[in-house]
């Protein structure tokens, strides 16, 4: 589909939803409000919070605290992600022993985590960056495992008769293998490292995206929670065009079959 | 046969030299597969040798015990006189599966081939660069392997293999996934690549035909389990051959007919084992 009629067709959609938004909460049909603008507040108000947001300037620290935490929980949990699922998987004994506990772990929802860390770390950035960080550390860690494990044979043996020693191994194969893994996960792991933030920010904390949308839940200020969503998830779709660009410079060698992804 | 020719080069030390080689490989089910037995080799330092045989008669199994890759489990294995105790330093191994490392452009993966050896980057690339004009890729050193056809990954496998000056060259049906007329071309390529400095060859192939069109030996496989080496002719062509005309030399049919009457009953054999059939 050639790229213009493509952009005009999703404009479409967001046209269509806004005005069945709009319509059903300020029309009444058969006498009756389809969606109560208490409940479901109506475009022209959050379009109006959105617009004061912005212009008095508040919303750009709130932004900023969530973006910032996110690309704390990001980088640590990539990094924590990275050594120990190199660790394991080069050393299949440490792996196996720490099994059951790496399964465990990985299962417990992460959000009831929230409240210890919140005593442990205070109500400040850091109990959302270890939030997001307990989010992020786990796809990167299984990706990074797996690159290592399923690095193919015959370039492993390859890479041998070539001559490497274990460190040049290292650097030639497992590593990028590994990255290759790390990064077609990045806008997973991206995604994660937001909602950490966020998740976070909305249990408990004085700034960030997370805390406006809880605070005008707290005064059933309906039209603020909306405008926080779709600040949210404008939010989120710049840093998912960011990742792509990243990902597309990064895994060039790759072949196309990911660019065909809708 | 050839009995008497192999006994002469027995004087001077061998390339490489299998004796009484067997290989198993144990199952999940707990029993043992021998895939090659008492299989007993020789390349003179030089020559161009080739294995054919059924498929899954262990020809590669020959050629990784050769790298160094796997240890047989009974028999030695010398090269140049030296028992093979770890992976095989003298031998470049081209592999049938792609083997070129995918996030590495062609350049790099050619560079790499002595980088590991310490060559500084620079140095490495001007040789890689050489290489591959010598493989008729000139241009294509920015590429990624899954931007190269199948042929030209190949080219690139053996310019990896080759700037190394590896004194043994060893080769897994590299030509295998290739068209018809790639084959031809990556034979005359081999060739002409082989005769600037003339490395021992080992190369494995199902292929009779390219068997003898590039060889100076070809060696008969039986089908496994159990293979052993069953036959080995001495080619009598002349050097320098160009692989699409020698097919034409009355000696080539000669020498094509009475090979491949012992490889016929091999290969039904095979296939009934394999119950491919």
């Amino acid at each position: 589909m050639p790229r213009l009629n493509l952009l005009a067709l999703q404009a479409l959609v967001a046209i269509v939803s806004v005005a069945i938004w709009y319509v059903f909460s300020t029309y009444p049909v058969f006498g009756h409000v389809l969606l109560p603008p208490f409940f479901f507040s109506n475009p022209v108000d959050v379009a109006a919070q959105i617009a004061d947001w912005f212009i008095s300037g508040v919303i750009w620290k709130h932004l900023w605290i969530t973006l910032w935490e996110s690309m704390l929980s990001f980088a640590i949990g990539s990094l924590g992600g990275v050594l120990v699922g190199f660790w394991f998987a080069r050393q299949p004994r440490v792996a196996a022993v720490f099994d059951p506990y790496v399964k465990m772990a990985n299962s417990l929802p992460r959000v009831v985590l929230a409240p210890i860390f919140t005593l442990w770390l205070g109500l400040g950035i850091w109990s959302k960056v270890a939030l997001g960080v307990t989010l992020v550390f786990f796809i990167v860690f299984f990706n990074v495992y797996q690159g290592v494990k399923e690095v193919s044979p015959t370039v492993l043996a390859n890479a041998r008769m070539l001559g490497m020693n274990e460190r040049q191994l290292m650097r030639h194969v497992y590593w990028p293998s590994a990255l290759s893994w790390m990064f077609s996960s990045l806008h997973t792991s991206v995604g994660f490292a937001v909602i950490g933030a966020v998740v976070g920010e909305y249990l408990g904390s004085a700034a960030g995206l997370g805390y406006l949308i809880q605070q005008a839940e707290g005064v059933f200020d309906v039209a603020g929670v909306f405008a926080g969503m779709f600040v949210l998830a404008a939010f989120v779709i710049v840093i998912d065009a960011v990742v792509t660009v990243v990902e597309k410079r990064l895994l060039i060698w790759r072949p196309l079959a990911a660019d065909a992804r809708p | 046969m050839v009995d008497a020719a192999s006994a002469s080069t027995q004087a001077v030390t061998s390339a490489v030299a299998l004796s009484g080689v067997t290989v198993a490989f144990r199952l999940a089910d707990g029993g043992v597969y021998r895939a090659v037995e008492h299989a007993s080799l020789k390349v003179a330092d030089g020559e161009f040798v080739s294995i054919v045989g059924p498929t899954g008669c262990g020809k590669s199994t020959l050629l990784n015990i050769t790298a160094g890759l796997i240890a047989p489990a009974e028999g030695r294995v010398n090269i140049y006189g030296a028992p093979l105790a770890a992976l095989n330093r003298q031998a470049g191994y081209l592999f049938q599966a792609d083997a070129l490392f995918p996030w590495k452009t062609a350049i790099d993966n050619i560079a790499i081939g002595i980088e590991t050896a310490g060559t500084s980057r620079s140095d490495a690339h001007k040789r890689a660069r050489e290489w591959l004009a010598r493989v008729g890729l000139g241009t294509f050193g920015d590429r990624y392997p899954h931007m190269l056809s199948g042929g030209q990954r190949k080219r690139i496998g053996l310019a990896q293999v080759l700037i190394r000056d590896p004194k043994i060259l060893l080769m897994d049906e590299p030509f295998g996934p290739l068209d018809a007329q790639t084959r031809q071309i990556m034979g005359s390529l081999l060739l002409d690549l082989w005769s600037a400095d003339r490395k021992a060859v080992l190369f494995v192939t199902h292929d009779l035909e390219e068997a003898i069109a590039l060889s100076d030996r070809v060696v008969i496989m039986s089908a496994g389990p159990a293979a052993r080496i069953i036959g080995d002719w001495r080619v009598p062509l002349a050097r320098p051959r160009d692989i699409a005309e020698v097919k034409l030399d009355p000696a080539f049919h000669d020498l094509h007919r009475e090979i491949w009457q012992m490889l016929k009953a091999e290969v039904v054999k095979g296939y009934a084992q394999s119950g491919e059939g």
